[in-house]
């Protein structure tokens, strides 16, 4: 009886199952997808290679300098990065004395409440607080950005398929449109406002290109500032603000890593020890 | 329980001998895992996965615990409190890291052994009750892993959560009532977030609980064997300790380091980047998929794109969907031939090869986007995986003609068994 219902169960849903195959067989053959302006335009991100890469990667701090100052100087205007404090840049090599000159001459305020009266205020940053938005809130953010929202960078590199080398390759990605997406797909073609960048994943992104010219920062280390330069600092820094605990990780891991081999080692050896009077 | 050979425990000093008549704890452990439970000598390395997946909960379980003490289940600050675990709680990126990557070794190692079961037909009588409460476990680990996976609330955890109820919306009738019922509101919000939280903390303790049962279960018959014959006399068996404890802790060796190795290296390589986008009901992801976990019967969900008369595709799906695992349920009584070990069943052992690689698809499928030609290829995947439990294994099961059998455990190992002969008494486990 079981085995009855079970074969007609199977029968229904393996003969449906074939059937809409078919369907969609004939379909797919008679009327084969129509390839999208992504999928003919889209690239994969170029490749990245950051100090904090792979099992023994580490952070550059020279570097992750760099990309803060390109973070404060540029992409601070429009995007947050309200998951780290001012304090966590203390992990980046800065004196407390130039952390707390960083964040009292942060751009944005900290919102606050004025003491005398109660009344909603801003006041100077402290090394304490989250490092300010640039907006009070989304609607004051997409009203500055042509109804655009930038997201928090806190996390970009974790948030993003591709991470790191996504945010580089976005950053150098911009260009004109090529003649053949007008010709193909002159619906894919950026509108006002929009801006053509093939590492963006429907091709038009709302960001003006950020980095576009070379020397927009002038960095103290000497460190020429070309826009691949800025680019690849500012992603190893937002590397390091999507995970600070990365070189603690790294090198845990490897601590935990080299004991495990060795008890695993003893492990087995104690094995074969315990069972070498009997075959099995 | 288990077999007349099995050792008792003898206490030895005056403590343990007050605390026997009293409270036989030590007693229990001892029959349990410990030199009273005589276990077949020839356990290959896939008998491993029965420990691994009962110390992947517990880590599971210590790892959460203080996870919870950190963590704060409100849709306003739910995700940036996992962000303050991250980051400012000490030590705990490890805890985190390890609770998300612990789910997906618990599901590596559970897949693992139960494809061991399937191979070497574990389900046989008198195994049944083994394999049927190791599917309400796999059940509740599964709840218990999507409910998990809301937590973080971010973009993949509000809308899995979203399209997962909504499978419940495709019931007829009450099918939307129910869907409110189950979140507390017509969208995961706040009210979703909170049970989701506390049934999470739940469902493990009740997930113990039935592994005593199922291992309660594996003591009657005592463990099977690779080569599916009955255990029929004291050679055939080691006792668990110190045999099978110094296996399985070699075992474990490897297992932690290869968790590890994704733990401290690759620790988001299992999951989604979208997670790390605090959640937004006005922005829906590109492509919705559930942990990798889910995908076979993600797939299964998605392959059927068509109406059968009145029966709607998507209620299909999700009778499908559900069908895929009740179907084990019935395994018991579907596969009906004598042989239980899958080494003597050549024509099963090509059928079993090929489900593992359409599970295997059928994974890779569920993964991928919506689109052709996925869903064509989780048609023709999930049209196999029911034809193989549901039509193929029984027919195969009466028209196969098994390899020889061995007489006993140890006549498989020695190549003799001196022990007994064949026609002889057989020795039946003493219950």
């Amino acid at each position: 009886m079981i085995r009855i219902g079970a074969f007609l169960v199977g029968l229904f849903f393996s003969g449906w199952l074939i059937v809409s195959f078919g369907v969609g067989a004939v379909a797919y053959v008679s009327e084969p997808p129509q390839e999208t302006a992504e999928h003919a335009f889209h690239l994969e991100p170029k490749k990245l290679s950051l100090a904090s890469d792979g099992p023994m990667g580490k952070f550059d701090r020279q570097q992750l300098q760099r990309g803060f100052q390109v973070y404060k100087e540029v992409c601070s205007a429009c995007h947050s990065m309200r998951l780290v404090s001012f304090r966590n840049l203390a992990e980046l090599g800065y004196t407390e004395d130039e952390v707390k000159a960083i964040a009292a001459n942060w751009p944005a305020q900290t919102p606050s409440i004025d003491p005398a009266t109660g009344e909603a205020t801003t006041r100077k940053p402290l090394p304490a607080d989250y490092i300010p938005s640039p907006h009070a809130n989304e609607t004051a953010a997409r009203a500055a950005n042509n109804n655009a929202l930038p997201p928090d960078l806190s996390l970009i590199t974790k948030a993003r398929h591709g991470g790191a080398p996504y945010v580089y390759s976005l950053l150098t990605g911009y260009q004109e449109p090529p003649a053949e997406l007008a010709k193909r797909f002159p619906d894919a073609m950026p509108g006002p406002g929009l801006n053509y960048n093939p590492y963006f994943a429907n091709l038009n992104i709302a960001m003006a290109n950020p980095l576009g010219s070379d020397g927009i920062v002038t960095y103290s280390d000497g460190t020429n500032a070309t826009t691949d330069q800025m680019a690849k600092d500012v992603s190893a820094f937002l590397v390091w603000t999507a995970e600070p605990t990365l070189e603690k990780r790294h090198q845990t891991g490897w601590a935990v890593l080299i004991f495990l081999i060795i008890a695993t080692g003893l492990g087995y050896m104690a094995y074969r020890n315990v069972w070498a009077g009997v075959k099995h | 329980m288990s077999f007349s050979w099995a050792k008792h425990y003898e206490p030895k000093s005056d403590l343990t001998k007050w605390l026997d008549q009293r409270l036989p704890l030590p007693r229990l452990v001892y029959g349990a895992i410990g030199g009273g439970y005589p276990v077949p000598r020839n356990l290959n390395y896939f008998w491993n996965f029965g420990v691994l997946a009962g110390v992947a909960l517990v880590m599971q379980i210590v790892t959460g615990i203080i996870m919870a003490m950190h963590y704060a289940p409100n849709a306003l600050v739910a995700f940036d409190s996992t962000e303050h675990i991250m980051r400012d709680v000490n030590w705990g990126w490890m805890l985190r890291y390890a609770h998300a990557n612990g789910a997906s070794f618990f599901f590596i190692v559970v897949y693992i052994h139960i494809f061991r079961g399937l191979y070497f037909s574990s389900y046989k009588a008198p195994r049944e009750m083994i394999w049927l409460l190791g599917l309400v476990i796999f059940l509740l680990m599964m709840a218990t892993a999507f409910m998990g996976y809301v937590l973080p609330w971010g973009q993949m955890s509000f809308w899995g959560a979203k399209v997962i109820t909504g499978l419940f919306g495709a019931i007829p009738l009450v099918g939307e009532p129910i869907q409110t019922w189950l979140l507390g509101g017509f969208a995961p919000d706040n009210a979703a977030l909170n049970r989701f939280f506390s049934l999470h903390y739940l469902l493990p303790f009740v997930t113990a609980g039935v592994i005593i049962l199922h291992i309660w279960a594996l003591h009657i018959p005592g463990s099977s064997n690779p080569t599916g014959v009955e255990v029929k006399s004291e050679s055939d068996t080691v006792p668990f300790h110190p045999y099978y404890t110094a296996k399985d802790g070699f075992g474990l060796g490897v297992f932690l380091i290869l968790f590890c190795s994704v733990l401290f290296f690759a620790p988001n390589f299992l999951g989604h980047a979208d997670n790390y986008i605090p959640a937004n009901p006005l922005s829906t992801p590109a492509h919705i998929v559930p942990e990798w976990y889910f995908w076979p019967f993600y797939a299964i969900l998605r392959a059927f794109t068509f109406d059968f008369f009145i029966v709607p595709a998507k209620l299909l799906g999700v009778l499908a969907m559900f069908a895929s695992i009740l179907l084990l349920f019935f395994l018991p009584w579907l596969d009906r031939s004598p042989v239980r070990s899958g080494n003597y069943r050549p024509l099963f052992k090509i059928f079993f090869g090929i489900l593992v690689a359409d599970v295997l698809l059928l994974g890779y499928l569920g993964g991928a986007p919506a689109e052709e030609p996925y869903v064509m290829l989780s048609q023709l995947g999930s049209a196999y995986y029911f034809a193989h439990f549901l039509i193929i294994l029984p027919i195969i099961s009466k028209i196969e003609k098994p390899k020889p059998l061995p007489y006993s455990i140890t006549e498989s190992v020695l190549g003799k068994d001196s022990s007994g002969m064949a026609g002889g008494p057989v020795l039946q486990p003493a219950e």
